[in-house]
């Protein structure tokens, strides 16, 4: 049987909580493949190597960019999930900022805070062979590329915008029909159109899709009534340190 | 006997938690010398980077410190920005944000049950191993947490991270006739609720009884969840405004972590505390259920918390069930909230125990500053004071089995390390 990984970088762990409550697929699962390592379900940890890896969030200490080297080394495929792995995650904000001033601001004796300057997606350390979006990530997707791995297939990871998939929902556009802003046009699909379904702009937690057109949905975002710090604000969430543009 | 005078124990990476952590324990001449729960989690600077937020943005934002309770962070930020700007949500509205955290609950409580802390009971590595020989069991535990999963889908618009909270509400609120499915669901997963309740009322239980203080939410009416009053188990109460001044955070010799103490006493938050606090607020059916199992109206002893969350199960399951027969569509999803300068606290039952969020606005509505104490800080100390009771009381076992034992009552409190992990001091263990 494949032996499987899954490893925590910096992230809030829902990323992996998505496996756990993959609830019909959860037990047939673990009949195909074999959990060698995986902390936060099980207390067995199982030397490399490893057939997969599956690695959740960023990289934002120096013991994680060795750490992060050490898997890819120990793993056939590596498969990286959702914003932080991806891109950083919400933590990436600190690229922006002062991160002597954020910890100060957070902690009584900053200097005892060993981390790196930067909140980094898992690629720009290691060679990564598959990347799922979103914060979290989507379980229909994640159980797609497990299946189209122990089958021997490529994965099917659309990476075209949230747009499809909500004119596919036979959705009513939000920004069209009630004015109200949508990253939805330069968003990469996999959440199946969440937040139009509830009467709610897309805000990009799955990332910019593949060639965003951001220039040409400003003017659509400024007439929705949108603001410069809005605009700013928006493309500064879950995947600020994405390229969207 | 293998006493030993002299012995270290080291856990380098906690398991069937969630988060980063580690434990040392180290006894000299036969009395325990060093308890640490350390937390090797990153850090995520948080209340930092909110400052200079927008004041719409902190449920979306907090939902990230924690993708196993997401719906606490989302409910904790909303009752503060809305505290800041003087509106309080009621009725059909505060009625949807209970059944969202209903789901929260369960879902949450019952990946803890079953594939976090039961194997301990019964001696499995895992939850995949334990389903092995008790696959039923497993499944139908597996069946409750998609129940819950479910309610947060629906209300939610996502199990981790939900999409359709708001400030002042939510941006679409769901149709009797969208909810009524998920009452057929919840009535098989009560019956669910009260076998895993059964079933974990058979355990084995170490003895322990804490002498901590508890503090938990106490409402006007029903089980807290979504709103109340700090209340401690020695009679005091306050306003959710004075948190910071009852518990507040200190640097002790042995740790380099910050502990919380509560006006400069030990105590937990948590199914304890709350159970101890409202066990005259359980619904009929969880009442009895929680007699049944052996609960009195207090419960002292954290190795029963696992019998603990599976009566809250029961409750929650119910309390979502009386929401949806008696639920209207309110006429707008949410309560128009303007922002004003001023300061709002806000404190939820996440379901390991208070969430405290606290925002400074300025009057165009950006985020001054903010301040989050999550329950697995405010848990810390206990979790090293029990962890040395049980070492002291044990020495008699060997290294493995104390260590497990060990693990097991730091699993007592369904510790989130990556929620505090923002909030504690951070400390490299190299083991």
């Amino acid at each position: 049987m494949p032996s499987i990984a899954v490893w925590k970088f910096t992230s809030c762990d829902g990323c992996q909580l998505t496996l756990l409550d993959c609830k019909d697929e959860l037990l047939p699962l673990t009949e195909r493949v074999h959990i060698a390592h995986f902390l936060e379900a099980t207390s067995v940890s199982e030397p490399g190597p490893y057939d997969i890896s599956i690695v959740e969030g960023s990289v934002t200490t120096p013991e994680e960019a060795e750490r992060i080297r050490w898997i890819r080394e120990q793993s056939g495929v590596l498969v990286v999930v959702g914003a932080c792995a991806t891109s950083g995650g919400i933590q990436a904000l600190r690229n922006f900022a002062d991160v002597d001033e954020f910890r100060s601001i957070v902690y009584a004796r900053p200097e005892h805070i060993a981390t790196l300057g930067t909140s980094t997606p898992v690629s720009a350390h290691v060679a990564v062979d598959h990347e799922l979006r979103g914060c979290p990530i989507d379980k229909g997707q994640l159980l797609e590329v497990l299946t189209a791995l122990l089958a021997g297939r490529k994965p099917d990871l659309p990476d075209t915008s949230v747009c499809t998939e909500c004119k596919r929902r036979g959705l009513t556009c939000v920004m069209v029909a009630h004015g109200t802003p949508c990253l939805g046009p330069v968003t990469h699909a996999g959440c199946g159109a969440l937040c139009p379904a509830v009467d709610r702009g897309c805000y990009g937690c799955f990332g910019p899709m593949n060639q965003p057109n951001v220039p040409a949905l400003v003017p659509l975002l400024r007439r929705s009534g949108m603001g410069d710090d809005e605009l700013h604000l928006v493309f500064r969430t879950f995947n600020a340190n994405a390229e969207w543009t | 006997m293998t006493h030993r005078a002299n012995r270290t124990l080291q856990v380098a990476g906690l398991a069937r938690v969630e988060g980063e952590g580690a434990l040392h324990v180290r006894t000299v001449d036969g009395e325990v010398d060093r308890v640490e729960l350390n937390i090797y989690e990153p850090p995520r600077f948080f209340e930092a980077f909110l400052r200079g937020r927008d004041f719409r943005e902190p449920p979306d934002i907090t939902a990230r410190i924690c993708g196993i309770c997401p719906v606490a962070y989302q409910m904790s930020a909303c009752l503060a920005i809305e505290d800041a700007c003087g509106v309080r949500v009621d009725g059909q509205l505060r009625a949807l944000r209970r059944l969202l955290y209903c789901g929260e609950w369960i879902s949450s409580h019952t990946l803890h049950i079953h594939l976090l802390h039961a194997p301990d009971f019964l001696g499995f590595p895992d939850g995949i191993a334990m389903a092995g020989a008790h696959r039923a069991i497993v499944e139908r535990g597996l069946a409750l947490k998609k129940a819950g999963n479910q309610i947060m889908d629906l209300v939610g618009g996502r199990a981790i991270h939900p999409v359709n909270v708001r400030v002042g509400g939510f941006y679409r609120v769901p149709t009797p006739e969208e909810l009524r499915p998920l009452a057929k669901t919840l009535h098989q997963a009560l019956y669910d609720a009260l076998g895993t309740l059964e079933w974990v009322a058979g355990f084995d239980f170490p003895d322990l009884e804490v002498p901590h203080d508890l503090l938990a939410l106490r409402d006007v009416e029903g089980y807290p969840l979504d709103r109340g009053e700090p209340c401690v188990s020695n009679g005091l109460a306050f306003p959710t405004a004075e948190f910071g001044r009852h518990v507040v955070e200190h640097q002790v010799a042995h740790s380099t972590a910050l502990h919380a103490r509560l006006d400069d006493r030990m105590f937990l938050v948590g199914p304890l505390a709350r159970y101890s606090l409202n066990s005259d607020r359980l619904s009929p059916v969880a009442r009895e259920a929680a007699d049944a199992a052996g609960l009195g109206p207090v419960c002292r002893n954290p190795f029963r918390s696992i019998v603990v969350r599976a009566v809250e199960v029961v409750y929650a399951v119910e309390e979502a069930l009386r929401i949806i027969e008696s639920y209207e569509r309110p006429d707008s999803p949410a309560v128009e909230v303007n922002p004003r300068a001023g300061v709002g606290h806000g404190i939820t039952e996440a379901p390991r125990g208070l969430l405290y969020h606290r925002y400074e606005l300025d009057q165009a509505g950006r985020i001054l500053s903010a301040d989050i104490v999550p329950p697995t800080s405010q848990n810390q100390s206990a979790i090293e004071a029990d962890v040395t009771q049980v070492v002291h009381s044990h020495q008699h076992l060997d290294d493995h089995a104390l260590q497990s034992l060990c693990e097991q009552t730091i699993r007592n409190y369904d510790p989130c390390i990556s929620c505090s992990a923002h909030f504690l001091d951070f400390t490299r263990e190299r083991t």
